[in-house]
């Protein structure tokens, strides 16, 4: 970066810069992840408070709960990561270098879904000792459902984070857009966790993950496609 | 002309809708299993078509907003309309259908796909109706709605889709039936009468909504959206 460019650099150049830089900023504060960790295992503990010391209905559902978590964690995450750039006008800044909207929208989204993978991570030796749950089909599989299910949040949350970061009430607007959206998402996610907890003895996880894979292919072709006109002035 | 449209759409609508209610509650046979309480249909039915076409209207008006570099308030004022009389109607018609579900089925609600996507269906619309209010700028606020009105819009196929998957674990619900002539006639015309109607309410709506888009180009400080108090509040805290 000591040399001045004559050109623009590409979309995957900026897009990696932008993802460097909001990591870098998140790697030095650590605000947003311990804010949404914290967060969510409060969550995962609601939720066994809320259902009573039954601990095999607890083990039953823990797929659901797991997502939940992950989703209410989720949208505080992504209201924040447009904050930091309403401060000063960063976005503006971030604009005029001049960066490629769909850049940003592919290293907010990303810097989104990475954050959610991390907290899956942490989330989920919790959720064996909460919840008393064993994973039957394989490491492969969960890490599987957890990078499309963090995919799956972050397409749609991203854009929506966008939009709602401007307007009044924004605590309340994004998940009023984001909730309805992403049932599709959750549904699929809640079913594949189970399956990956409990065993798939009908071979259904293939079936759920495709669905997964399609809906992140639509959210993060259309966001792509219409982030550009979000940020415009 | 106009005058007359204005005045006379509604009144023939209503007109319409009423011949049809009427034939269908006097005239038209009760069905051979659910009795009178079939009936409903025609109310119930007509609703959702309507609410249907008119988010139907919605997604057009937002895909065309976005597409073209030259889009006039029109395209938003009809999106604006098209959302808050369609969601009115899909509430009228998920209303009228728990009713019917009560005796029929047993149960006010079903977690089957289309009452699950039309439940959605309504959340979806909601949220945009409240981030409509809740954004000042008009040009913002037709952008960033009609992005809210199309992924709401892709949103339901997936969710219809996902729900049935969901549901073919449990059980599947299926009902051939054979209508008599005389019910599909009623339905025509109670269909036909609740569309005048839904014209009539979409073409007021829409003079409301350019009216507020005048006023709002007009007079931007006069809104009540901008009091003091809410300037403040969205003034980036930069000293």
């Amino acid at each position: 970066m000591s040399t001045s460019r004559p050109r623009p650099i590409g979309l995957i150049g900026a897009t990696l810069a932008l993802l460097r830089k909001d990591l870098l900023i998140e790697w030095r504060t650590r605000a947003r992840l311990n804010a949404i960790v914290f967060f969510a295992l409060a969550t995962l503990l609601m939720f066994s408070f809320a259902l009573g010391p039954d601990t095999r209905l607890l083990e039953k559902n823990a797929g659901g709960y797991f997502w939940l978590a992950i989703l209410f964690a989720s949208v505080l995450a992504m209201g924040e990561s447009f904050r930091v750039e309403s401060e000063n006008a960063c976005l503006d800044g971030i604009r005029l270098a001049p960066a490629d909207p769909r850049a940003i929208y592919l290293s907010k989204a990303l810097g989104n879904a990475l954050l959610l993978i991390a907290l899956g991570i942490v989330l989920l030796p919790v959720m064996v000792a909460l919840y008393g749950v064993k994973v039957v089909t394989g490491f492969v599989d969960l890490g599987t459902v957890l990078l499309l299910g963090s995919l799956a949040l972050s397409a749609p949350g991203t854009v929506y984070a966008a939009i709602s970061s401007n307007a009044r009430a924004r605590d309340v607007l994004l998940p009023l857009l984001l909730f309805p959206l992403v049932i599709p998402a959750l549904l699929s996610l809640a079913k594949a966790t189970s399956l990956v907890l409990q065993g798939d003895p009908m071979n259904q996880l293939g079936s759920w993950l495709g669905l997964l894979l399609g809906f992140n292919l639509i959210y993060w072709g259309v966001g792509f496609v219409l982030f550009p006109r979000i940020i415009e002035d | 002309m106009n005058k007359l449209i204005k005045w006379g759409l509604p009144v023939v609508g209503l007109g319409v809708l009423a011949a049809g209610w009427w034939l269908g509650l006097a005239w038209a046979p009760p069905d051979r299993e659910m009795g009178d309480v079939q009936r409903i249909m025609y109310v119930h039915v007509p609703l959702q078509w309507m609410a249907m076409l008119a988010m139907f209207l919605n997604f057009v008006a937002a895909v065309a907003y976005l597409v073209r570099s030259n889009a006039s308030w029109k395209l938003d004022s009809t999106a604006e309309s098209a959302a808050e009389v369609g969601l009115v109607l899909g509430a009228l018609g998920m209303v009228t259908g728990a009713i019917w579900g009560r005796p029929t089925w047993g149960v006010y609600w079903s977690w089957d796909p289309r009452l699950t996507s039309e439940a959605i269906m309504l959340v979806t619309y909601t949220g945009y109706l409240v981030l409509r209010r809740f954004v000042e700028d008009p040009d913002k606020r037709a952008t960033w709605s009609a992005v809210v009105a199309i992924l709401g819009a892709i949103n339901l196929p997936i969710v219809w889709f996902s729900v049935r998957w969901w549901r073919s674990l449990h059980q599947v619900q299926s009902s051939p039936k054979t209508v008599d002539p005389q019910m599909v006639l009623c339905l025509r015309v109670s269909a036909i009468g609740l569309l005048l109607l839904t014209i009539a309410l979409l073409m007021h709506r829409y003079r409301i909504a350019m009216a507020e888009r005048q006023a709002e180009v007009a007079l931007p400080e006069a809104l009540p959206g901008n009091s003091p108090a809410a300037s403040v509040r969205d003034t980036p805290k930069v000293a």
